[in-house]
């Protein structure tokens, strides 16, 4: 209940903050303003991911169901962040590139993860014994994994992109106005909070499901 | 050497030659990859093989072609064990790890063979440009080489899935792209003449890409096969 209208509150901050109180950046304006929306939904999508994939390594070590369902739940949560990061993305690049799509090597690698998501649920769903698809579905999700650092570190260095600097950049330094970072964090935790209350939700409805099967 | 390992490697050599005789007397794997591979290569070949392409078009239908190929067959090493029902026997016969070993090599032999055929049947039928043919055999060994890798290990487990079909080049691909675009852009340096020292960061990548999945592989196999 407290969760609901503190994110609630937060949230309605941090908009207006997005809105009113953080200048246009240089260079790009007002068009800048959508990295508030954009980097956090990508991060939530890569952390979901991340915890999909320990879920996943946990199950393959203890064999205890529960840890299959939240795996399956944090990866349902992480597709819906990371399609939307897509979406933000794409309209950033419509705007500063000239169109949505240009396989930029960032766009190709949160296109691979959505593939990875999708090509798990493909595989959950055509198992049907649950342990055997809670084993198969951890083993392709820690085999998906570590496939992940070759795209998203290893493919943009050998390939140009557009792509504006990461936050965590080489430099280890971060490029960024005052004002722009404080509403920038405040957005990165509030998805991140909507993340973990989602997640507490879903594994509240598991619990409950598993009390009144009994 | 000792001798424990000395018997895991006769393990592993029996299980192959196990494999490729039932291959030489079914010829299912090759010949589902084969047919399939030609398939793609005319039908580029009527699109395109009059007009004189770029070299990376010429290595994105060399990979388009060895990768469909190679994921529409190579589950095969797994769901015959699982249809004839002689997996049971084989997991009493031999270890996780002699079986994980075999089956690679087998896949790796497949696949090779597959790209044998293959890559001067697309020279004769495209007229690529070949300016250096030490490193297009070079790219090409490496790619099939990350490709008999990635797909050993979710040949297993399509083969365990009830539906069995279809399922390998969903799976694959996202795992494989990272590959598909080193290896072409690979492909495209050997035809347009580059050097080994040119392309040494594409096959540095593809060797560590192999090295970090098949340690991964190994480590996860038995979950797979031990059902």
């Amino acid at each position: 209940m407290s969760w609901k209208y503190t994110l609630g509150f937060w949230f309605f901050l941090s908009i207006a903050g997005a809105f009113v109180y953080a200048p246009p950046a240089m260079g790009l304006g007002d068009l800048a303003r959508i990295i508030f929306f954009h980097v956090p939904l990508a991060w939530v999508g890569v952390l979901a991911y991340l915890v999909a994939m320990v879920n996943g390594v946990r199950y393959l070590k203890t064999a205890r169901p529960e840890y299959d369902h939240k795996a399956a739940f944090n990866a349902e949560i992480g597709l819906v962040f990371t399609l939307l990061a897509t979406v933000t993305g794409a309209i950033f690049a419509r705007h500063t590139w000239g169109m949505y799509w240009n396989w930029d090597p960032r766009q190709v690698s949160i296109f691979v993860l959505l593939l990875i998501y999708g090509a798990y649920f493909a595989l959950r769903s055509s198992v049907e014994n649950p342990q055997r698809r809670a084993r198969l579905s951890a083993v392709y999700i820690s085999l998906a994994f570590i496939t992940v650092p070759f795209l998203v570190f290893i493919i943009p260095r050998l390939y140009p992109t557009l792509h504006p600097d990461p936050i965590l950049n080489a430099e280890r330094r971060i490029n960024m106005e005052g004002r722009m970072l404080q509403v920038f964090l405040a957005f990165l935790a509030g998805f991140t909070g909507l993340y973990a209350w989602i997640a507490q939700l879903e594994s509240r409805v598991l619990r409950l499901r598993a009390r009144f099967k009994r | 050497m000792d001798p424990k390992s000395s018997a895991s490697i006769r393990r592993v050599l029996a299980l192959v030659r196990k494999d490729l005789l039932e291959e030489y007397r079914a010829r299912y794997a090759i010949s589902t990859l084969l047919v399939f591979a030609v398939t793609i290569l005319v039908v580029v070949g009527f699109a395109a093989g009059m007009d004189p392409l770029p070299g990376h078009l010429h290595s994105s239908f060399i990979w388009l072609v060895l990768f469909f190929a190679a994921v529409t067959g190579i589950d095969r090493s797994f769901v015959k064990e699982e249809e004839k029902n002689t997996s049971p026997t084989l997991r009493l016969a031999a270890d996780p790890d002699v079986v994980y070993a075999g089956k690679l090599a087998f896949n790796f032999l497949v696949l090779l063979a597959l790209a044998a055929l293959v890559l001067p049947l697309y020279v004769i039928l495209m007229n690529p440009p070949v300016k250096n043919a030490p490193l297009l055999v070079a790219m090409v060994v490496a790619g099939v080489w990350c490709l008999a890798v990635t797909t050993t290990i979710l040949a297993a487990i399509v083969a365990k899935t009830g539906t069995r079909n279809a399922l390998l080049p969903v799976l694959s691909f996202p795992l494989l792209l990272a590959v598909l675009t080193t290896v072409v852009s690979g492909t495209t340096m050997a035809l347009e003449g580059a050097g080994f020292t040119g392309a040494r960061q594409e096959l540095q990548f593809l060797l560590s890409y192999s090295v970090v999945m098949l340690t991964v592989s190994w480590l996860l196999f038995p979950y797979v096969w031990n059902d």
